[in-house]
């Protein structure tokens, strides 16, 4: 089934919804989102596209392998717990830097726990995309 | 000479080796363990004055403080003694090693386990919390059974060293249990907690099954009747294990289990009459057997047996003598144990048989080694001026006050010695000095490492005994102290005590013993025709397997029937016991229940989901399947909607698309549903709807009550100011339990390689 | 309502566990997937319902006002739904490459680890 709506219509889509998967991603420290909401969107994006354009044309999009992207995601959470290490804390302690903070506002903040939340998010989706991967490749 | 076979258990384990001069023994595989040995020995040595003073030394690192485990090592006279019996036999048994060894493909295989047994059996000398004591045991067995397998080539040593650990691994088991009830009735697992509060155990309702279960594991450990069988096997392993593990040390992790609870446990008449019975027991049984013997790495390794037996029947009581000789004995055991079975090791080395009836007149070529084996012969069996002597003596005078029936003990032990005597004599003497058989020729001595085992081990048993006092007063006294649980029991050290009863009996230890060394081989040849007769217990063995095996088949064909549903239903029904069961008996429902206002929302969600559900069970279309399965999912998204889950809402909305996606692209690669056989189906109605009530009357049950809400108000007060974020149910997610997180999504990841692996695998035609 | 999900919740489980018992495989897997919602579903209703509070906390304050729903089980449940969906996904390729390798998924004939004793 190729549907030429369906493909121009969802390279739009597979766009718009990385970038507001991210922006899930980023502000769900303070409002609902976080790693697993954006991960879970960003996904569901891609197999749109997969759906619309077959898996090749999603995973020649994707650049990475599905796997492999859930791997490193694995390690940013990992490193984000053992970023702690650094600081003489316990494991997985949030470790945060405030740039440009002044006594009114905390300016921009920087954490582990973001980098934890960014390996939450690769890992879900990574793993999200290589099963419907692998289960529309199959034979 | 260029190249010499150097055999092992027997002919299948052959390996070629030079033995030509100086092949490299000093490799760092051959050294390291020597060293380590050799600095633990210096070690303790240092400990000694300290400990002779009475006091002793405790060291404690908590571990799973909440459980009351901790790391705790404790050196009295008892562990000190043991130490130094591991660390210096230790030493010297891998400096021999190192030689014997050389240039063999595995050494560094060897050293290492060797090592490690060295360190678990210190530890579990040492250990004073009883579980840490536990861990030491199974790694002294473990360690046991990879050197036993040592030539896992063989099927025999593969054979045997299975027999021992699984022999072996069933006391430990009951060590586990023995522990468990030990620390509920003391309340510690602390031994010197423990040991400080006299009758604790012996007064406890639970003191039977503590005594079984501990001299369940001794008996094991140390290969008492009926659990011998598995030691002389245990032989199959290379010399050097032998001398060491089954010998000098590991066997006698038995022994020391009963020593050091002796002071809690002993002095009932369970106590004394099952050690006496099966100490005598293995003592004369094994002596007998030994006599059988033409191998004399076997003839020795029942010799042991009989050491065993006799040091368990000396423990079953609790006077000073009898004590003072199971101290001595152990040690003269350990001297004279190790150096002939190392000597036996430099015979088989350089002749390449253990043979009796092969071996004879190497004296000459082989002073040293026949000046060893002289030695530590003439203390096996019992000669003056050797330690063997002493011990002996006091093992007498012990045997001669003891609770239980002295004829019988005193008598045991005549037999005994005097077998060990006549043993004595054939390792030590005949094949150096018996001019009973043709010489052998071309045989040179051994090298050095080799020899200074035992050599040093051979002396040291002449040693003590013409000088007992430095033995009394550094190990002696303060050993009995610590098994007594009282410093000042222990009996002096003499050669000479003046005529008495043990002098008489050491003499007609003496005459009894020549008589069977003169008459060894017509002996040997009645032996061997009797015991061809009786049941043997290694043959017993092989079908206590067989049945245990057989059971375990019956076993899989009754509970696994290889039905799925079969399991499903086996599963939900004990759920829907447990949970009703557990209601009615504890009176758990209270009706009617609280009923909260429910708006038309609600309402609507709720028959929402009633559709979906229902169309899901009734539909024999799996698109209508999918479609009810979506209805469910999004009507659970609005609860959470409602109910001010927005997270979890998102989150909900986004996986039930992809489960239908999921399941869109699988159903076109899986059959139809098919109808199901709907009057066969009464029975899985019954339980649904059982256990669907049942979880609704617990939920029912459970909301009523109160909350307790503590966790959650810390988190909401912490959120903002400690973790910086406003969404507290992602600071949760990133900062508080993000532990728990990172294993949530790696379990993700693994089910997705998981996936990937199942789909990649080619299919297997002969499956279909 | 909190007892009428309580009741919700049961007829969840009494579909879970029927479908589950049923012969064919397909039917199981629907089974699993209305199991784990009723399972997330009930740690949600044990945490009680707040409706319209949201566990956020507003701009400008350090806590979150006076009730707020339980943060807790949400937290809980949100990974729940996410492990569910591994398990679920998992348990649906299996079936796919198990119908791939015997053809059928009537589990009554799918033993080949444990084939039917003969005679």
């Amino acid at each position: 089934m190729k549907s030429i709506i369906l493909i121009a219509g969802s390279r739009l889509l597979v766009a718009l919804m990385t970038v507001f998967a991210v922006y899930m991603l980023l502000r769900g420290h303070n409002q609902p989102g976080g790693g697993f909401i954006g991960g879970l969107l960003a996904a569901v994006g891609f197999v749109i596209y997969a759906i619309a354009c077959g898996t090749e044309g999603a995973r020649q999009a994707l650049r990475f392998r599905p796997t492999d992207i859930a791997a490193v995601g694995l390690g940013f959470a990992l490193f984000a717990g053992v970023m702690a290490a650094f600081f003489s804390d316990d494991f997985f302690t949030g470790q945060w830097l405030f740039i440009n903070a002044t006594p009114q506002d905390k300016g921009i903040p920087l954490s582990s726990v973001l980098v934890f939340d960014v390996g939450v998010f690769l890992v879900v989706f990574g793993s999200v995309l290589s099963i419907v991967f692998a289960l529309e490749e199959e034979v | 000479m260029s190249g010499a076979i150097v055999q092992f258990l027997d002919d299948r384990a052959n390996y070629v080796a030079s033995s030509s001069s100086s092949h490299g023994w000093v490799t760092p595989a051959g050294i390291i363990p020597v060293i380590i040995a050799g600095a633990l020995f210096v070690w303790l040595v240092q400990a000694l004055p300290v400990i002779a003073d009475g006091s002793s030394l405790r060291y404690v690192w908590p571990w799973v403080p909440t459980l009351g485990v901790n790391v705790s090592f404790l050196i009295d006279g008892l562990s000190l003694m043991f130490g130094l019996l591991i660390t210096g036999i230790g030493a010297l048994v891998m400096l021999y090693s190192a030689k014997y060894l050389a240039g063999h493909p595995q050494q560094a295989r060897f050293s290492l386990l060797l090592t490690s047994f060295m360190l678990a059996m210190l530890g579990l000398v040492m250990a004073d919390n009883l579980l840490s004591l536990f861990v030491f045991w199974e790694l002294t067995t473990i360690t046991s059974y990879l050197l036993i397998g040592f030539n896992h080539d063989s099927a025999k040593s593969r054979r045997s060293a299975l027999q021992a650990l699984l022999v072996t691994g069933v006391g430990g088991l009951a060590l586990l249990a023995a522990i468990i009830l030990i620390g509920t009735v003391a309340g510690t697992f602390e031994l010197s907690e423990i040991r400080a509060m006299p009758g604790v155990l012996t007064q406890s309702t639970l003191y039977l099954p503590i005594l079984i279960l501990v001299l369940l594991a001794a008996f094991t450990k140390s290969a008492q009747m009926p659990f011998h069988f598995w030691l002389p096997n245990a032989m199959a392993a290379p010399t050097p294990v032998s001398a060491y593990l089954h010998s000098a040390t590991m066997v006698k992790a038995g022994i020391y289990l009963m020593a050091r609870t002796h002071s809690s446990l002993s002095g009932t008449d369970v106590w004394l009459w099952t050690l006496t019975i099966a100490g005598a027991a293995t003592m004369v049984f094994a002596s007998v057997i030994a006599l059988r013997q033409t191998d004399l790495k076997q003839a020795l390794a029942y010799t042991t047996l009989m050491a065993l037996g006799a040091l368990t029947l000396l423990l079953a009581n609790d006077s000073g003598y009898a004590i003072t000789a199971a101290v001595t004995f152990l040690m003269v055991h350990s001297f004279y144990k190790a150096s002939l079975f190392l000597v036996v090791g430099i015979l088989d080395h350089q002749t390449g048989t253990r043979e009796t009836t092969k071996l004879f007149g190497l004296g000459r070529t082989m002073p040293v080694t026949a000046t060893a084996a002289v030695l530590a012969g003439l203390s096996m069996a019992g000669i003056p001026p050797f330690l063997g002597f002493i011990a002996k003596e006091l093992s007498y005078a012990g045997s001669l006050e003891v609770a239980s029936s002295a004829m019988f003990v005193a008598g045991a032990f005549l037999v005994a010695s005097a077998l060990m005597f006549a043993i004595g004599g054939i390792v030590g003497f005949r094949p150096f000095f018996s001019k009973a058989g043709p010489r052998m020729e071309g045989i040179k001595e051994a090298k050095w490492p080799m020899l200074v085992g035992p050599l040093l081990l051979a002396f040291l048993g002449a040693g003590f005994g013409i000088f007992p006092g430095l033995l009394e007063v550094y190990l002696v006294d303060p050993t009995v102290a610590a098994i007594l649980g009282e410093p000042g029991l222990a009996k002096p050290l003499h050669l000479w005590a003046g005529f008495n009863l043990p002098l008489a009996l050491s003499v007609a230890t003496f005459v009894i013993g020549y008589a069977i060394y003169a008459f060894a081989t017509p002996l040997r040849a009645l032996l061997v025709r009797l015991g061809d007769r009786s049941p043997s217990f290694d043959n017993g063995w092989d079908t206590l397997l067989a049945g245990v095996l057989a059971g375990a088949k019956w076993q899989t064909r009754v509970i696994q029937t290889g039905q799925l549903r079969f399991y499903i239903m086996v599963t939900f029904i004990t759920t829907l016991v447990a949970l009703a069961g557990t209601m009615v008996f504890r009176q758990a429902v209270t009706l009617p229940v609280a009923w909260s206002p429910v708006g038309l929302t609600d309402w609507l969600v709720f028959g929402l989901v009633l559709v979906g559900t229902g169309l899901t069970i009734v539909t024999q279309s799996r698109i209508t399947a999918i479609a009810g399965l979506g209805v469910v999912g999004i009507g659970i998204a609005l609860i959470f909607v409602l109910y001010s889950a927005p997270d979890v809402a998102i989150t909900q909305l986004l996986v039930e698309t992809l489960i239908v996606v999921l399941f869109a692209a699988a159903a076109l690669r899986l059959p139809r549903l098919g109808a199901e056989p709907l009057n066969e189906r009464w029975l899985d109605a019954v339980v649904a709807i059982g256990l669907g009530v049942s979880v609704s009357l617990i939920l029912l049950m459970s909301t009523a009550g109160p909350i307790d809400r503590s966790l959650t108000d810390f988190f909401e007060a912490s959120s903002y100011p400690d973790a910086f974020g406003q969404n507290i149910v992602n600071v949760i997610l990133v900062d508080f339990r993000a532990l728990d997180t990172f294993g949530e999504i790696a379990v993700v990841l693994v089910a997705a390689i998981g996936i990937f692996a199942l789909l990649r695998s080619k299919p297997e035609k002969d499956e279909a | 309502m909190e007892p009428l999900l309580s009741i919700l919740i049961g007829v969840l489980v009494a579909g879970a566990v029927y479908l589950m018992l049923a012969r064919s495989l397909m039917r199981f897997l629907f089974g699993l997937i209305l199991l784990s919602n009723a399972a997330n579903l009930a740690i949600f209703v044990s945490g009680r319902m707040t409706a319209g509070a949201p566990p956020l906390v507003p701009d400008g304050m350090d806590v979150p006002p006076e009730v707020v729903a339980n943060a807790l089980p949400q937290a809980l449940v949100l990974t729940a739904i996410v492990i569910g969906f591994g398990l679920f996904a998992f348990a649906l390729i299996l079936a796919v490459r198990a119908f791939r390798s015997l053809g059928t998924l009537n589990t009554d004939d799918m033993r080949v680890a444990e084939p039917k004793e003969k005679g």
